[in-house]
């Protein structure tokens, strides 16, 4: 029975579409005869207003902008057959609600007809887009959302692809650290640690309690802020007086810079000093106003990477701005995966998803980079601000990476 | 029933079999649309029937609808959905007695203020609960929901509201109402029990308030606070029904349809520019339309007390 | 203990500045703006774009930016309000038309910025130095907040208080429809005070911007919480928005430093909510 209504619906829809390609053919048959296509429509939903702006603004959107403006001033993208289309742009606003999301991409998806959809801004919104993007059969490049279910999702939709890893792999670098540096008895065994109360932050804190303890370390003072929280006094004064010699804070830009404001008013300089998201904001020295060598956070670049220096070059150069050192330019690989995928197999979906799934590319991160189980594991975790620069740290440093300079020194 | 209740019946139930229909013959993006629609359609028709002939102007909305689309979040897996929607409204329906027993003396301006803090009361213990308590912030909804089932739902909810806004005005309360909407002291007078009708009615349309919220939740797959205690849900249900007008069975419906497709095509044609445009154009409804606009709020607003 | 006392003082003459425009435009001139948080925005990227692109201080740009707030305000009020106030048969119907005008406005002002600058967040130092008081250290850039909220509730205090134009304005919010019948042109008055009220706002936006890191569609949380200490002190309380301010400051850094700094909103508006119900006319309010 339930068999035999959905088949109704599958007829009723198929005649209804019939019709409507019977209507549009007699409409325009002249237009309609040329089948060659003139361009590769790619479109996206973002946050351009309400309160995920800032980040979407900082992280994504330039991004987008900026690897359409080089692929289409280079001719387009190139097919198997080696002709070049340019590329046709459809961004639509979200306005920072999960439900303009869903909309967006029904729209672009069913209304547009767009070749390729490239997703918004935020773990939550990734999620809310993932299951629409996964029926309408769109590969689905997740790049800003940072989630430990990577590996859960990439069954689920099997042609998402998550580009920012998840929680416990950016604490558990960065405890590598913290063991590595109290082994060589630089710092003592507490931590304090302060989270927003929000998505990013609850789920990193979940992953570091028990990452920290493990190691060895107590965590002495913890605790949650709301994601409107502007003054920081109080939270710094306590964190002070814990005298721990790690202070932890998984906080948001706002957050994050008026952290580092109350720090330096206070004199609060623990040795090990690492923050969230905006840390590694090319803005973050002049926001902060002081001298911010040794603070740490997540992403860091690799300074002599020449293909990375290029790209911030050039984004600098076309978007007016320099990315930032973290999640930019996992963002912009994606992008580059999905161009060389086209250019290998054309712009049929499933075939681009495959080949997301199974090749190798040339990206900024690398000559060869590829994705495991549908999963960028190419990132570096842990960044530490060296010599004006946000660089990726490991405890000795190597392969790509340098090695951490703590204590951190005093803010100026 | 006379004939013209009957064919006006007859009428409402072959729109309602059409809309039914439309998901069948559409496609999904004008699925979505109907749905935001039908949602928006709803919850101003929920909103006007207490806030219509009490005059009490709430910013309560997304405090029910986020706690029932919450409901849905932290229930959908461990029991079987009909039982969680019901579990939605009975939440819904405890918290509207509650903060009705308590707020309903408030009048005017301290009303409004009242349910705007009230919504963000929610959303911040909501927030501590879920840090300090269950350590999950961030729910996943993996419910086998397309568009449309939530729009058929959204739609039977939004014709069972139109059908109680409609019982309530031929009803004795119906009648009570309009003496209370004239004036309060006489009506109370009169032998109206003023309270409990505000009341009763308070907790009729936040119930439905937060079961729209509880069925939209599947669609987003992941929640949190932020998400669905957005206040723009409040703002708009409030700007919709103020439209058309609170007073009368199709206000809402007549404020939320053209307002709704009127964002959805700004946003579509000037996604650069949508504040601007929809900021001026605000503006320009309050003064080119005073009559439109004002002769509908005129009713609300007698009875706001300084 | 002391110190939290003192980071509570200094946060909540944040508040207090910020709202002490906003009490005067909503219990003066009676118009309920709900764009008031935009033009503190506003404010925070006029400052902001004053210092860094032409290295004006930032204290001597509240010259610039206050009476620029003061003009637009007064304009806007010329244009945008004075034909509703004229039309509405009753104070009531004012308050809606103005808080749907208003809700329009914030969106234009909202767009215009986001067009400007970007949605991206926007934040730079100044005066972030360590100043001692009591023995606890505070950020200079927020003293002044505090210093300059208690001097601008004094010298409000004294007009309102001390001079005929002071009187003027009193006998406007306490009695709108008799007042022209002692000669006194109300349309001014409140046009004066509304202008005023967005000086204040635009004072307070170029202080806080020192400090807080913006985005252009941040308003909306000034308001609501300028708004919270309106009702809270009563509105059109000069007085009132200063001790509800220093109260509401108190009571965020108390939450935090004894129980939890996750619950110091929730607290807020507990705190606003009861006082709501116990005292719906605010602590300063006449009953």
């Amino acid at each position: 029975m339930k068999n035999s209504f959905s088949e109704t619906i599958h007829s009723v829809r198929h005649l209804t579409s019939c019709a409507v390609a019977a209507v549009a053919l007699a409409a325009g048959s002249t237009g309609l005869m040329a089948q060659e296509r003139e361009s590769v429509t790619i479109g996206y939903v973002i946050s351009k207003s309400g309160p995920n702006a800032g980040g979407a603004d900082m992280t994504v959107t330039p991004n987008y902008e900026l690897w359409v403006q080089e692929v289409n001033a280079a001719g387009g993208l190139t097919l198997p057959d080696g002709s070049q289309l340019p590329i046709e742009v459809i961004a639509y606003d979200d306005r920072s609600s999960a439900e303009e999301v869903v909309r967006g991409i029904e729209r672009l998806a069913t209304q547009d007809e767009v070749d390729f959809i490239l997703p918004p801004w935020g773990t939550g919104f990734n999620l809310a887009a993932a299951p629409l993007l996964a029926r309408f059969g769109y590969p689905h490049l997740a790049g800003a959302a940072v989630t430990d279910k990577a590996t859960e999702f990439v069954e689920r939709w099997d042609t998402s692809f998550w580009f920012m890893g998840g929680s416990a792999d950016y604490v558990s670098a960065f405890t590598d650290v913290l063991v590595a540096e109290r082994d060589a008895g630089r710092i003592n065994n507490s931590i304090a640690m302060v989270s927003v109360a929000d998505g990013f932050g609850i789920d990193l804190v979940k992953a570091a309690r028990p990452t920290f303890e493990e190691a060895g370390f107590e965590i002495v003072y913890d605790q949650s802020f709301p994601p409107e929280t502007s003054d920081f006094a109080t939270i710094i004064g306590e964190a002070s007086n814990s005298e721990a010699d790690t202070f932890v804070a998984f906080s948001y830009p706002p957050h994050t810079f008026a952290l580092t404001k109350q720090s330096t008013v206070v004199g609060f300089n623990p040795p090990v000093y690492y923050l969230g998201v905006g840390a590694a904001f090319p803005i973050f020295p002049g926001v902060a106003g002081t001298n911010v060598e040794g603070v740490m956070s997540l992403g860091g670049i690799d300074p002599n990477n020449a293909l990375n220096a290029a790209y911030r070059a050039q984004h600098e150069e076309l978007i007016g701005r320099a990315p930032d050192y973290w999640g930019s330019v996992l963002i912009y690989a994606s992008l580059q995966m999905l161009e060389q995928s086209i250019e290998r197999v054309g712009l049929d979906r499933a075939a681009v998803a495959e080949e997301l799934s199974t090749g190798t590319f040339s990206t900024v991160l690398g000559e060869e980079t590829r994705l495991e189980n549908n999963q960028l594991r190419a990132i570096n975790w842990v960044g530490q601000w060296q010599n004006g620069e946000f660089v990726a740290v490991s405890p000795e440093g190597g392969n790509g990476l340098a090695a951490v300079q703590l204590p951190k020194p005093d803010w100026e | 029933m006379t004939m013209k209740t009957s064919h006006a019946f007859l009428l409402a139930a072959a729109v309602l079999a059409l809309l039914a229909a439309a998901p069948l013959l559409i496609p999904d993006y004008w699925t979505g649309v109907l749905l935001g629609m039908t949602g928006y359609v709803t919850l101003a028709t929920a909103w006007a029937m207490f806030s219509g002939p009490t005059r009490y102007v709430s910013l309560a909305t997304v405090a029910f609808f986020g706690v029932g689309a919450y409901t849905v979040a932290v229930l959908n897996e461990t029991l079987p959905y009909p039982l969680v929607l019901l579990c939605a409204g009975g939440i819904g329906m405890v918290m509207a007695l509650i903060v009705g027993f308590s707020t309903l003396r408030l009048a005017g301006v301290y009303f409004v203020i009242f349910t705007f803090g009230l919504a963000e009361l929610v959303r911040q213990t909501v927030s501590w609960w879920e840090v300090n308590i269950t350590y999950t912030m961030g729910r996943y909804v993996f419910l086998p929901f397309e568009g449309r089932h939530i729009y058929w739902q959204l739609l039977a909810l939004a014709a069972a509201t139109f059908l109680i806004s409609w019982g309530i005005g031929r009803s004795r309360i119906g009648l009570a109402l309009k003496a209370l909407g004239d004036d309060e002291t006489v009506a109370a007078h009169a032998g109206v029990d003023v309270t409990r009708i505000k009341l009763l009615l308070f907790v009729i349309s936040s119930t439905i308030i937060t079961l729209v919220g509880a069925i939209q939740a599947p669609r987003w797959t992941y929640i949190e606070p932020s998400i669905v205690f957005n206040p723009t849900v409040s703002f708009m249900t409030l700007i919709m029904a103020l439209l058309g007008g609170a007073m009368r069975l199709w206000g809402p419906l007549v404020g939320a349809i053209p307002l709704f497709l009127l964002f959805e095509w700004l946003s579509v044609s000037f996604p650069d520019h949508f504040s601007i445009i929809l900021g001026l154009l605000f503006i320009l409804i309050v003064f080119v339309m005073p009559e439109g606009v004002l002769a509908k709020i005129e009713t609300l607003r007698k009875g706001s007390p300084k | 203990m002391l110190e939290h006392v003192v980071n509570g003082l200094v946060l909540g003459g944040t508040y207090a500045l910020v709202a002490m425009g906003l009490t005067i435009q909503y219990g003066i001139a009676r118009i309920m703006n709900l764009s008031f948080g935009d033009t503190i925005i506003a404010a925070c990227f006029a400052t902001y774009v004053l210092f860094s692109v032409f290295a004006i201080n930032p204290i001597l740009a509240l010259l610039i930016v206050g009476p620029t707030g003061y003009v637009f305000n007064l304009l806007i009020y010329r244009f945008i309000m004075k034909p509703l106030v004229a039309r509405a048969p009753d104070e009531g119907a004012l308050e809606v038309d103005s808080i749907l005008v208003t809700f329009g406005l914030l969106f234009v002002i909202q767009g215009v910025l986001l067009v400007m600058f970007g949605g991206g967040y926007t934040s730079y130092s100044f005066l972030n130095s360590p100043v001692s008081m009591l023995g606890t250290v505070v950020a200079g850039n927020r003293l002044v907040a505090l210093v300059l909220s208690l001097t601008f509730g004094a010298v409000l205090v004294g007009v309102l208080y001390r001079t005929r134009w002071g009187m003027i304005l009193r006998a406007v919010a306490t009695a709108p429809q008799s007042a022209p019948l002692f000669g006194i042109d109300t349309n001014r008055a409140a046009r004066t005070a509304f202008a005023v009220g967005g000086a204040l706002a635009a004072t307070g936006g170029g202080v806080v911007s020192m400090f807080q890191t913006f985005t252009a569609t941040a308003g909306v949380v000034f308001t609501m919480k300028a708004l919270i200490v309106v009702i809270l002190g009563g509105k059109g309380s000069v007085p009132g928005a200063i001790v509800a301010g220093l109260l509401l400051g108190l009571v965020e850094t108390f939450v935090a430093a004894y129980i939890d700094p996750g619950l110091t909103l929730a607290a807020v508006y507990t705190v606003f909510l009861v006082l709501l119900l116990v005292r719906p006319n605010g602590l300063f309010g006449k009953a």
